[in-house]
């Protein structure tokens, strides 16, 4: 149908719609998810309306259980959405999106590969020239630091390099689209940062929607354009924060006034929320 | 000087005997364990003069190898054949079929309670059966192995070819993985330890299997020696055929943890004890 999103279909009390010329590069309008478990109906998300420029680092901040996740299902085609649609390049996805690269908060590496192996199955499903797959799948190993552990089996790398590896098994075949799901989630404090500026490094260069879910504010931040702040469930979108801080991001920024800012806004959402208490 | 001369040969012996020393450090301590054992046994049965026909010792164990290895040897040969080619078709039928039953609705809803369920059943009570439909020869043998060995391969292949997490799953299709591409890069090698728990499991009824089988009706192989030999109070080759019997089991299941080591390459530094 229409790729432009109509002023009227944002039912949402979304503060911030889509501005930019052009068509999205994703495009969701009125997309619900319904459950139906053994306790009956779950409503997982109410109307969900997002529009997403191509190139656009978007970030999906909210409490745990909010349809983060479910979106993200929605968005990769992996799960059919109740209702509603999704269109990515104005093509609807209704089946699995070969074109969207995926990283889940588990590294799901398999555990029978090296790490040059696993980044290469990408490449083997996909059937693509494996020449030219293995010298990128090097080259990604090697901008994220993994030069030396291109043989190491998973059991052999540590939580971080892992996650790195399932990184760069994402992107071997240069995704227009990154989903991310809480990549960072299970990583400590240290390497989460590490990685955060690894990521964004590796999504420099290409002109890479990315669709990044966490429930960590200071991360949203950091890595986004745009921060989209969720509900607790049933999910929906609250607010959408534009993130208005230079690139290249660096580590310091995180003292910058204007981050701090953008800290304490999320933080009021959320506790306006009722997700923070304090007493 | 004198002093020195007495100190200096000690040396020189502690010396000479350090590579020695280093290769008995090297022999496994159960080795000694097993030793020190059969020097207690060997002790014991001479100085409590136990009369042979209730236990013999070790020395007239290794004797009776001497002398009977000629009909112990080909029985051995019959009764491995019987344990491999049962434990063989146990595999070929048992893991197709946990595909069969992860991938058919059907078949795990109604098939699958039903081999559950027959487990009830105690094997060795359908033996005379099976005596009766196949006769005497090698065949009810190794349909009492495969009846034996194949249960504990389904459940283990269906165990790991389930276990692979639902990510891994939705992985492969955001792919665009096909279902070969998914059975075969993900589920099968990822259910590999599992499986292979199932047929370190396997080997060992498999033995039980053949040697159960041959004492029901058999006129040759290990379990009818021992048949044979318990009627005749022959102790000593009842050991005989015994410590074969372990061999089998033993080397079989050697065998396949060298297949393992083969064939899951990643997991080399996990247990070697096996799960069995």
């Amino acid at each position: 149908m229409n790729a432009l999103p109509s002023p009227d279909s944002l039912s949402t009390p979304a503060t911030d719609t889509l501005t930019s010329t052009g068509a999205a590069h994703v495009s969701i309008k009125g997309v619900t998810k319904v459950f139906n478990g053994r306790k009956g109906r779950v409503q997982a998300l109410e109307p969900v309306d997002l529009d997403i420029r191509r190139g656009e680092f978007v970030s999906i901040l909210g409490p745990s259980g909010c349809g983060k996740s479910t979106l993200m299902m929605l968005l990769s085609g992996l799960l059919p959405a109740s209702s509603g649609q999704i269109t990515v390049d104005g093509k609807e996805i209704n089946a699995p999106n070969p074109e969207a690269g995926i990283v889940f908060q588990k590294d799901v590496l398999l555990d029978w590969r090296s790490a040059l192996e696993n980044v290469m199955i990408q490449a083997e499903i996909r059937k693509s020239d494996k020449a030219e797959a293995k010298a990128r799948a090097m080259e990604l190993l090697s901008m994220v630091s993994l030069d030396d552990f291109h043989d190491a089996y998973p059991s052999e790398l540590s939580g971080g390099m892992r996650q790195r590896v399932s990184i760069c098994r994402a992107l071997l075949h240069k995704p227009p689209l990154m989903l991310m799901d809480e990549p960072f989630g299970a990583l400590d404090a240290m390497t989460r940062d590490q990685l955060q500026l690894d990521l964004l490094k590796l999504c420099r260069d290409d002109d890479m929607t990315v669709f990044f879910i966490t429930h960590s504010i200071p991360e949203a931040i950091f890595l986004s354009d745009r921060v989209v702040v969720m509900t607790p469930r049933p999910g929906r979108v609250e607010r959408i924060v534009n993130i208005d801080l230079p690139r290249p991001r660096r580590l310091a920024m995180r003292e910058d006034p204007k981050f701090i800012q953008y800290v304490h806004e999320l933080t009021g959402i959320f506790k306006s929320l009722g997700v923070f208490r304090e007493e | 000087m004198a002093m020195a001369s007495a100190t200096e040969p000690q040396q020189d012996g502690t010396r000479a005997l350090a590579p020695v020393l280093k290769v008995l450090n090297g022999v496994p301590l159960a080795v000694w364990t097993l030793i020190g054992l059969l020097l207690f046994w060997e002790a014991y049965v001479r100085l409590a003069n136990v009369p042979p026909f209730i236990l013999p010792a070790p020395s007239a164990i290794a004797q009776e190898f001497r002398a009977y290895g000629h009909r112990l040897f080909p029985n051995a040969l019959v009764t491995m054949f019987e344990v491999v080619f049962g434990f063989t078709c146990a595999v070929l039928i048992g893991v197709p079929l946990a595909v069969a039953i992860v991938y058919s609705k059907f078949i795990q809803k109604g098939v699958y309670p039903l081999i559950v369920a027959s487990q009830t059943i105690p094997k060795v009570a359908i033996a005379p059966l099976l005596l009766t439909w196949f006769g005497y020869g090698m065949t009810p043998k190794i349909v009492i192995v495969i009846l034996l060995s194949f249960f504990p391969i389904v459940i283990n292949s269906v165990m790991g070819l389930r276990s692979a997490s639902d990510e891994m799953i939705h992985l492969a299709r955001s792919m665009g993985a096909s279902a070969w591409q998914t059975f075969w890069k993900f589920r099968l090698p990822h259910a590999l330890p599992s499986i292979f728990a199932g047929l370190k499991l396997a080997t060992a009824l498999s033995v039980i299997g053949a040697i159960v089988a041959e004492f029901i009706g058999a006129d040759k192989g290990l379990g009818y020696l021992i048949l044979i030999a318990g009627s005749n109070f022959d102790v000593a080759r009842q050991f005989a055929a015994i410590i074969c019997i372990a061999l089998i089991g033993m080397c079989f299941f050697f065998t396949l943890e060298m297949v393992e080591r083969f064939a899951i390459p990643w997991r080399n530094k996990s247990d070697v004890s096996g799960e069995a």
